[in-house]
């Protein structure tokens, strides 16, 4: 099992969860971050006062998936999360020790 | 002739073609009269009831939003309680005393205590100041004025000054600044009231110097004596949320027509040429913000043009009831401009610290609107002065009354003096009496937290 964790521009979220989707992978977690990596920031100007701000918003999506989905799923993220333009993010892969389903003590790939 | 008076000349006419010994002291007539008078009574007093809740309306929620989406996040129920508690506090105090001693004759710089606890205003007209509403409703509608005032100046000390100093203060600047230039501008006898036997005359319709310069000027000097907020102007600091901004600054446009339209105390024409020039300084005080930002960054913000239309209407705000509403969108656009530069340009050279410019709009605001009215202020507009032969009295430059413009800037002089002075003294006291400043940790803590025991955005179930 493979914890996949991609680091995406929040306005590309919505197409990302339609192809994982399509692709058959149904668990996922959101959440709203700030970070950057080599994109720059940009200029905010608040009565005449300049800031820059390089903290900029993005959105992770963490999801565990088996091994032999693993390759499938990071493509579909990439093919829907590209832009080609600096800012896009990145794709993090773990491997993953158990799961387990907390209903009902399901073990391993049953779980996720 | 007003409509009402015709109709009442008519229904007289009428009444003394069907009786022709008709006796003065008939009680119909005498209950005509009455009737008419109480008619204009109603429609005035309606008018000035709706424009003293508009003025409320300004600091509560107008400026408190204003100024508190232009704070951290931290601090915004802190900002927003220092506008608030000025409705609580000032209104008691203008009970008490604070309208005897700014309204009460008393002499040219200060009133008296005959209106004291309210003593004798009630439904009758006071004849002196507003001849067709109770009594009650010009203390009410001045008592608006006194609120807002003091609680414009908390926006150049925001973010680093403890509740109760602020109270203290502001109450200890009502009775040392606004109650006697307030007296001196519109009191019966004040040494710069036009209307009521001052010695040099200013026009300020509605407060451009009572208010704006005053609190203002005050707001500079506080900002200075107080100090930075600490890690100012290294760290970052913007307004957490122009959308509250934006809200309380379209109120406060709103809010406007009340304070100066309602500076006419009646529903009169002279009322609607008010409520016309404010519209057009704030529009164009908004036009003229925007180009400048243009032209300077690149883009017009929504803070931009929301502070160019306050600095117009801060601006307009003394001459509104005296100029026409074409030279009130000049005045505007000049407000603009000028606001822009000290705000954007002067204030980041010098380095002090006026956090959400109260300097820069409302003192720089009302001193060249102060200024402007003496150039642009018209008997066309406002006949109230008279000369010995009855005729209106030429008011400003345009009536060509140069003249005029060096009596609005003495009375602005005055009105920088009391500001300066009775801040530093309000505020030598208020510091014997409590600390001023949070210390360093309650300020990286915030207001809500260290001073109040809240917090503005608790988002939890």
């Amino acid at each position: 099992m493979f914890k996949i964790e991609a680091i995406i521009q929040p306005f590309k979220l919505e197409e990302v969860r339609e192809a994982l989707k399509a692709a058959g992978i149904d668990g996922v977690t959101v959440t709203e971050v700030r970070g950057h990596g080599r994109q720059k920031g940009h200029k905010e100007i608040y009565r005449g006062r300049e800031y820059n701000v390089d903290l900029l918003p993005k959105t992770k999506l963490e999801m565990v998936v088996a091994e032999a989905r693993k390759e499938e799923v990071i493509e579909t993220i990439m093919m829907a999360a590209r832009t080609g333009k600096i800012g896009d993010g990145k794709i993090f892969v773990y491997h993953v020790g158990d799961a387990i389903r907390i209903r009902n003590n399901d073990r391993g790939e049953a779980a996720l | 002739m007003s409509p009402t008076k015709r109709a009442y000349l008519r229904v007289c006419t009428l009444l003394l073609c069907a009786l022709p010994v008709l006796a003065a002291e008939d009680p119909e007539l005498i209950a005509l009269k009455a009737a008419v008078k109480a008619a204009q009574s109603a429609g005035d007093n309606a008018w000035m009831l709706v424009s003293c809740a508009f003025v409320l309306m300004m600091t509560g929620p107008g400026l408190a939003l204003f100024y508190s989406g232009l704070v951290r996040r931290k601090n915004v129920l802190g900002t927003m309680m220092q506008s608030f508690v000025m409705m609580a506090v000032i209104t008691l105090l203008w009970g008490v005393c604070g309208y005897s001693l700014v309204f009460g004759e008393g002499n040219a710089f200060i009133g008296d205590f005959r209106y004291a606890f309210l003593n004798g205003v009630g439904a009758a007209p006071n004849a002196d100041y507003a001849p067709t509403i109770p009594h009650l409703t010009f203390m009410a509608y001045q008592m608006m004025f006194a609120i807002i005032t003091p609680a414009l100046i908390a926006g150049a000390f925001a973010e680093r000054v403890r509740f109760h100093a602020m109270v203290v203060f502001s109450v200890l600047w009502l009775f040392l600044v606004y109650v006697p230039i307030a007296h001196m501008v519109w009191g019966k006898g004040g040494y710069l009231n036009p209307f009521l036997g001052g010695r040099i005359p200013v026009f300020d319709f509605a407060g451009g110097t009572v208010v704006h310069i005053t609190s203002g000027f005050s707001a500079l000097l506080t900002a200075i004596m107080i100090g930075k907020r600490s890690g100012y102007p290294q760290e970052r600091m913007v307004p957490h949320s122009l959308v509250l901004s934006f809200i309380g600054a379209c109120m406060l446009w709103i809010g406007w027509f009340g304070f100066n339209a309602g500076s006419a105390l009646g529903a009169s024409a002279l009322a609607s040429s008010a409520f016309v020039a404010t519209h057009f300084a704030a529009a164009a005080g908004a036009v003229s913000w925007m180009v400048a930002e243009r032209i300077k960054s690149g883009k017009a913000s929504a803070l931009g043009a929301i502070s160019g239309a306050v600095a117009g209407l801060a601006t307009v705000t003394q001459g509104a009831g005296f100029v026409t509403p074409v030279s009130g969108a000049i005045i505007g656009f000049i407000a603009g401009f000028v606001c822009f530069y000290m705000v954007v340009l002067v204030k980041n050279k010098l380095g002090y610290d006026d956090s959400l410019d109260a300097f820069g709009v409302h003192g720089i605001g009302g001193f060249i609107g102060c200024l402007l009215t003496g150039v642009f202020a018209t008997r066309a507009v406002n006949d109230a002065l008279k000369l010995a032969n009855g005729q209106a009295a030429p008011l400003g430059l345009v009536d060509g009354n140069p003249g005029q413009i060096l009596n609005q800037f003495i009375g602005a002089l005055i009105g920088i003096a009391f500001a300066l002075v009775g801040t530093w003294i309000a505020l030598k006291v208020t510091g014997l009496i409590t600390p001023v400043r949070m210390d360093k940790q309650q300020e990286a803590e915030g207001m809500d937290v260290a001073l109040h025991g809240e917090e503005g955005y608790a988002f939890e179930d």
